[in-house]
């Protein structure tokens, strides 16, 4: 199978094809995808829709059964480790390594990549600063709530200046004080030229933040472009609905009434 | 109400088995286990029939005490208490209580330890048929008796849950619980030894506990086979007596554990610096070194591994003073290598899906392999030494002391390649992260022991050199034999570890996606 090499600036990540099967169930069912440089871009899509499958296959994470991933060129499944250079991922799902204090793990994951001793000290204070966690970097990973594990997670994320960020939900169970910090963290990292991809089911979130999006259901692409483009003047949530479909009318339980 | 909750327990174990046939295995393993010591156990207590009928009292009595102690003490240390029916989930319901009271207590004897209870239980109905009277107070001793293991079992889950539910208690209960076993055969020889010397101890034991709460149930039967009315009605008062004042407890802890559920996560750890991650050189290698030391000291599935290592010495040498052969205390060293550096034949499946950070960090098969390795040898190495030649200041046997170390440090190294091979392909089902290291993991037991069995026998095939050079030195050969082992044990341990940490570090490299999707099958 060919596909056609986009023209002009290479994409940030290229999805070309992208297939998985889980047993019987096809849980990505072809996916192409072009992720402009310098865009914040949203996936959304209902649950068990393959957004999690996909960005593993993206990230090098899970190997695709077809197709392949380009980040900035460089092909995830051939050359793994250069591509893996250019990432940064926050994982939806996995556990970390929660018995090292939160100081430790984002530590871990600066030395893991090869960084400088110097440099991992003074990144992983700002981040934890800037990420609200600098009185808990003492703590250990286990013992923190949901949602400064999340954050934890992010910042082992982005402590090698990546030129592109995987976010898988990264603002489920995030209070909202945290998650405007974080928007702003990612608003700055956009405006500066980095890449950021999201997947969330959170419509209002996406339409606010991103400026493309991609809507994903039963492994497959249903709309993509910008935000504008693919809301065509509805709000996202309807015009989600709308593509996804599955509103079930509200026929029956007519008993709930009878209380 | 009652058959509703047992048709739910019913139901949650058929879906169990029905999410893998390995699981349908596990149960069938564990079924058969228990089948025999249920065999065992019913064969005895019918057996005891022809006894006399003071010897059957102690047995029985004795047999049941430790039933009920067993119940009450297991999910205390073990944290593997039988959670599918956990109280809490019925919080949202409002069941009236009696019938939740009735239904988890019926429930809590579905399941194999339940049922195995119940079956050799009702055995001492047989060595009790002696008569009407007596098999009639041997039946209500033994449904009381039941009654009694489920409902003080559910009081310790219960009266526990704040506790075992922080994690420093699970933590430090898992390690803690894990001497007495190592220690098993010691403590047990110690105490037969004892009771042997004493006899009469146990029958009087016995007769002190038909009239605690702990045993009155069981003695039913054989007072009234003995005659004693008028005890036997005492000690069925004080057997229904505790059966009601324990269901009462448990009640009260239900309506307390149904209104304030469990908090976790009081135990808060800080510690400022950057600990081990400050120690290593500021390299990928150093940089696993560092977290695997971190978790060698701080994840108890481990530690529990740390701490059987001293330990060691102590059972040899009690192995040594039973049979007078003091020579066996030389192979400490080796045994001890072999344990250490075979430990980390399973670290990949230890990290769990924490495991997609070395994926996603692109870290090098080799780096990974070497910083594993590397974190083991940095205590492995000092105490296989000491172990290796502490033994001699006991035995004098100082012409074999080259042998053994090197011996020792074949071991260790070999150990260590075929480690760092064996867990760059297989994963193995352990504990998971946070999980007591006595919980049975979930999947495939099958390729466990496969992977356990063919990596010793693969282990044993590297080491065969430096095992033949020691066999010849204490057949005889003289020194020169232990001499040439010093020398090869560690070139060529040296030799397949280099190996070993590279063949893993290729393998790690082609297959980690596909190693962290065998580690997310059971998570």
């Amino acid at each position: 199978m060919t596909f056609d090499q986009p023209s002009g600036p290479v994409p940030a990540l290229a999805l070309r094809g992208l297939a998985k099967r889980f047993g019987p169930k096809i849980a990505v069912d072809g996916i192409s995808l072009d992720v402009p440089a310098g865009s914040f871009y949203g996936i959304v899509g209902p649950n068990g829709a393959g957004k999690t499958t996909t960005l593993s296959m993206a990230t090098g994470l899970l190997r695709p059964d077809f197709g392949m991933a380009l980040v900035h060129g460089v092909d995830v499944w051939r050359r793994p480790l250069e591509a893996k250079k250019l990432m940064g991922i926050l994982p939806d799902g996995v556990r970390l390594f929660d018995r090292l204090t939160g100081a430790q793990l984002v530590s871990y994951a600066g030395l893991l990549r090869g960084m400088d001793r110097a440099v991992v000290a003074s990144r992983v204070a700002e981040l934890l600063a800037a990420l609200d966690l600098s009185q808990d970097a003492g703590t250990l990973v286990v013992d923190y709530s949901a949602g400064m594990t999340k954050k934890i997670a992010l910042a082992s994320a982005l402590i090698h200046a990546p030129r592109l960020l995987v976010l898988d939900e990264p603002f489920e169970s995030v209070d909202p004080v945290s998650a405007a910090n974080i928007r702003d963290i990612l608003d700055r990292y956009v405006a500066s030229g980095g890449t950021v991809i999201v997947s969330s089911h959170v419509m209002d979130l996406v339409q606010r933040m991103c400026d493309h999006v991609a809507v994903v259901a039963n492994g497959r692409v249903l709309a993509a472009g910008t935000v504008d483009e693919v809301r065509a003047g509805a709000s996202l949530e309807d015009r989600f609905v709308q593509l996804v479909g599955g509103r079930s009318h509200s026929e029956g339980l007519e008993w709930l009434r009878t209380f | 109400m009652v058959a509703d909750l047992l048709r739910l327990k019913l139901t949650l174990l058929r879906n169990g088995l029905r999410r893998s046939p390995w699981q349908l295995v596990g149960l069938a393993i564990g079924a058969l286990y228990a089948l025999g010591l249920v065999g065992t156990g019913i064969a005895g207590l019918v057996l005891l029939r022809h006894a006399d009928a003071a010897t059957a009292q102690t047995v029985v009595v004795l047999v049941g005490a430790a039933a009920i102690l067993g119940w009450a003490i297991v999910p205390i240390i073990a944290s593997a208490a039988d959670m599918t029916l956990d109280p809490a989930r019925f919080t949202t319901f409002a069941v009236p209580m009696p019938q939740l009271l009735a239904g988890l207590a019926l429930a809590g004897l579905i399941g194999i330890p339940g049922a195995a209870t119940s079956l050799v239980a009702l055995a001492t109905v047989a060595t009790w048929s002696r008569g009407i009277p007596a098999a009639a107070g041997a039946l209500a001793g033994a449904v009381l008796g039941v009654l009694t293991c489920v409902v003080v079992s559910k009081i310790a889950t219960a009266g526990t849950a704040g506790l075992a539910s922080s994690r420093r208690f699970k933590d430090a209960s898992a390690i803690a619980f894990l001497i007495p076993l190592v220690l098993m055969g010691p403590i047990l020889a110690g105490l037969t030894r004892g009771i042997a010397a004493s006899t009469g101890f146990l029958a009087e034991l016995a007769g002190i506990l038909a009239w605690t709460p702990a045993g009155a149930a069981w003695a039913l039967g054989g007072d009234l086979a003995a005659g004693n009315y008028w005890q036997g009605a005492l000690k069925f008062l004080i057997a229904a007596a505790t059966l009601a004042a324990l269901a009462w407890l448990w009640k009260l802890l239900l309506q307390r554990a149904l209104v304030t559920p469990p908090y976790a996560g009081t135990a808060k750890k800080k510690s400022s610096g950057l600990g081990f991650f400050g120690l290593v050189p500021a390299t990928p290698a150093g940089a696993v070194a560092a977290r695997s030391l971190s978790y060698w000291l701080r994840d108890p599935r481990y530690a529990g591994a740390l701490v059987v290592v001293p330990l060691l010495p102590v059972l040899l040498f009690f192995q040594a003073s039973q049979t007078g052969f003091y020579g066996i205390l030389q192979a400490v060293g080796p045994l001890t290598a072999f344990l250490l550096a075979w430990s980390i034949a399973s670290d990949v499946s230890y990290d769990s899906t924490a495991f997609a950070l070395h994926v996603s960090t692109g870290v090098r098969g080799v780096d990974d392999r070497l910083g594993r390795a590397a974190a083991c040898l940095v205590f492995a190495l000092p105490v296989v030494l000491v172990f290796s030649v502490a033994p001699m200041f006991l035995t004098g046997q100082w012409q074999l002391l080259p042998g053994i170390v090197g011996l020792s440090l074949g071991v260790l190294f070999s150990g260590l390649g075929l480690s760092s091979v064996v867990s760059a392909r297989y994963t193995v089902p352990v504990p998971l992260p946070g999980d007591s290291p006595f919980k049975k993991p979930p999947g495939n037991v099958a390729q466990t022991l496969a992977v356990q069995f063919g990596g010793m026998a693969v282990l044993l095939l590297l080491v065969s050199p430096e095992v033949l050079l020691v066999a010849l030195q204490l057949a005889g050969g003289g020194p020169v034999f232990g001499w040439a082992c010093l020398a090869l044990g560690p070139v060529l341990g040296l030799a397949l570890f280099a190996a070993g940490v590279r063949l893993g570090g290729r393998w790690f490299d082609a297959r980690s996606p596909e190693l962290l999707a065998q580690l997310a099958v059971n998570r």
